[in-house]
């Protein structure tokens, strides 16, 4: 027994500190059961279009098996390249520039190591989806929560950036569109935001995986705000947007300077992103608007029935204005998130995220998404209505 | 309209109440645009799709190629409507390239099929050549994969 302790405490203890993710154990009650109605999942519902997966087949056909460039291939960085211009008209050169990484996960990895000496501060905006903390921590950062909140629709403010801000923060970790509160910014809100990284000389990391799901607007970048190009680093990818969760490829773009810094962890570490992933991402970009396009349509839909349905419960949530997500308002029935969605699954196996699975500011949410069927999703919606028929 | 219109197309079945969910709009709005969908004649049937090799009895669809000769007034229209009006023909497209009508029937044998075509097809006036396959099995029919094992394999949750 001595033993088993002497080399537990072999495991460093930045890992022993850190607990097992709420939604883990959240996974583990929904597993044991069968049947499962479930609004928990954090990944489209569609197969990745077929003209995507047949790139991936004939890129085999043709032997590339190989190692592509440390940066990804040149011809799936000119692709994104000109994307990244489409969605934004900021330019990045593809040859130094854009990195190719193994999902937006790495992308973010890569991004915090190459600018945190122990106890800086990074500030990040809870709810928040769940990697953000640990990977902070795993870099030996100090994580600082913004606690976002109901009142403003789970935005930060220019208050709360102010009151945090100390010395040591170096940098703002950004994600809108918003997992889990499918809440997104207006321009004026970016530009508030980045005025504050400006005027206090912050870099920025912006996790975009979202962008292209936005459904009353178009999503607008905060590396579109003059002088934030230089102070950005630029993360997106291809999971959401493309159905490609499982491909694992995503892309950050910067500065020459932090692109390079990112390579360098990205080199020793990865080498590379899969090619036959990368040939599959460059079909997306070129020839995939199609496919995203009607995915996103079919998302607006799910989202519409959804909120009708909620309204008609006399259920309020978080106005869903990006993502798959839509964050719903659960402290009037007077159970905690945990319980709440403990409840719900026990008595009508209908899986949804307690809101604290993504931070205590989640605290009387639960976490609902729409990349699921329409069928299933009303389903749901009927088993919701029996269930809270129960509280009154 | 065209997104109602595209909601029905995959599903006849779904309701006023639940399209009005989808497509944000009032209940009234959407049994209007229905209704008058249905009046015009725009929307002509709901039918369902079935996967005929599950039934007992199966019927056997039949595709025939005919060559025809247009008449003077009238072009194709009026023979092509001489034989829809054959309760065994199920569809009858106009086409272009090698032939001119293609003709869907269903039959419960291959015999009655061969029969429709050698006495009444063949025979009519103005046809002049028929070319008939048996369709041996459906894959895919009217957007809906037959034979689809699609399973959703994701996990119940994730973040």
């Amino acid at each position: 027994m001595k033993d088993s302790k002497s080399l537990h405490n072999k495991v460093a203890k930045i890992i022993q500190e850190i607990p097992r993710s709420g939604i883990r154990d959240f996974f583990d009650i929904v597993s044991t059961r069968e049947d499962v109605i479930s609004l928990g999942i954090g990944e489209p519902d569609f197969i990745t279009p077929w003209r995507i997966r047949d790139a991936a087949y004939r890129s085999l056909d043709y032997g590339k098996t190989s190692y592509t460039s440390n940066m990804g291939s040149i011809s799936l960085r000119n692709e994104v390249s000109k994307y990244v211009n489409s969605r934004t008209n900021v330019l990045y050169n593809p040859e130094d520039e854009i990195l190719i990484t193994v999902g937006v996960s790495e992308g973010l990895d890569l991004a915090i190591r190459s600018f945190i000496e122990p106890g800086d501060e990074v500030l990040y905006h809870e709810p928040s989806y769940v990697s953000y903390n640990p990977i902070i921590k795993f870099a030996h950062g100090v994580p600082v929560a913004i606690d976002t909140k109901k009142e403003n629709n789970f935005k930060i403010t220019r208050e709360q950036l102010d009151k945090l801000k100390t010395k040591k923060t170096k940098l703002l970790l950004l994600n809108y569109p918003n997992n889990p509160t499918g809440s997104t910014l207006s321009k004026s809100e970016v530009e508030i935001i980045a005025d504050f990284a400006i005027s206090n000389n912050i870099i920025v990391i912006t996790d975009e995986i979202y962008s292209d799901l936005t459904y009353d607007q178009n999503h607008f970048s905060i590396i579109s705000v003059p002088e934030m190009r230089e102070r950005t680093i630029y993360l997106h990818g291809l999971s959401k947007a493309w159905a490609m969760t499982g491909w694992r490829v995503g892309f950050a773009a910067g500065p020459k300077l932090f692109i390079e810094s990112m390579m360098k962890i990205h080199q020793y570490t990865m080498l590379c992103a899969p090619v036959m992933c990368q040939e599959a991402a460059k079909e997306a970009l070129k020839n995939g608007d199609v496919d995203l396009q009607r995915m996103k349509a079919e998302y607006n839909q799910r989202r519409n029935f959804i909120k009708s349905s909620l309204k008609e419960m006399n259920i309020s949530f978080i106005e869903p204005t990006g993502a798959f997500y839509i964050f719903i308002d659960i402290s009037k029935f007077g159970l905690s998130s945990k319980e709440f969605s403990i409840k719900l699954l026990e008595q009508k196996n209908v899986a949804v995220v307690p809101g604290t699975a993504f931070g205590d500011a989640g605290e009387g949410f639960i976490r609902c998404s729409y990349a699921t069927s329409l069928e299933e999703i009303k389903k749901a919606m009927v088993k919701l209505k029996e269930f809270i028929k129960s509280f009154k | 309209m065209s997104e109602l219109i595209n909601l029905l197309r995959k599903n006849g079945n779904e309701t006023p109440e639940n399209i009005a969910k989808i497509l944000n709009k009032s209940l009234e709005d959407v049994k209007n645009e229905i209704n008058e969908l249905e009046q015009k004649g725009v929307i002509k049937a709901y039918q369902a799709i079935i996967n005929e090799e599950m039934l007992d009895q199966s019927l056997v669809t039949t595709v025939i190629e005919v060559k025809v000769i247009p008449e003077h007034e009238g072009g194709f229209d009026r023979i092509a409507q001489r034989i829809s009006k054959y309760s065994e023909v199920e569809s009858l497209f106009l086409m272009s390239g090698t032939f001119d009508l293609l003709v869907f029937i269903k039959g419960k044998t291959m015999h009655e099929a061969a029969k429709f075509v050698s006495e009444k097809l063949a025979t009519m006036s103005g046809v002049t050549s028929t070319a008939t396959h048996f369709m041996m099995k459906t894959y895919k029919l009217n957007g809906i994969e037959m034979y689809s094992g699609d399973k959703d394999e994701r996990l119940k949750i994730s973040p």
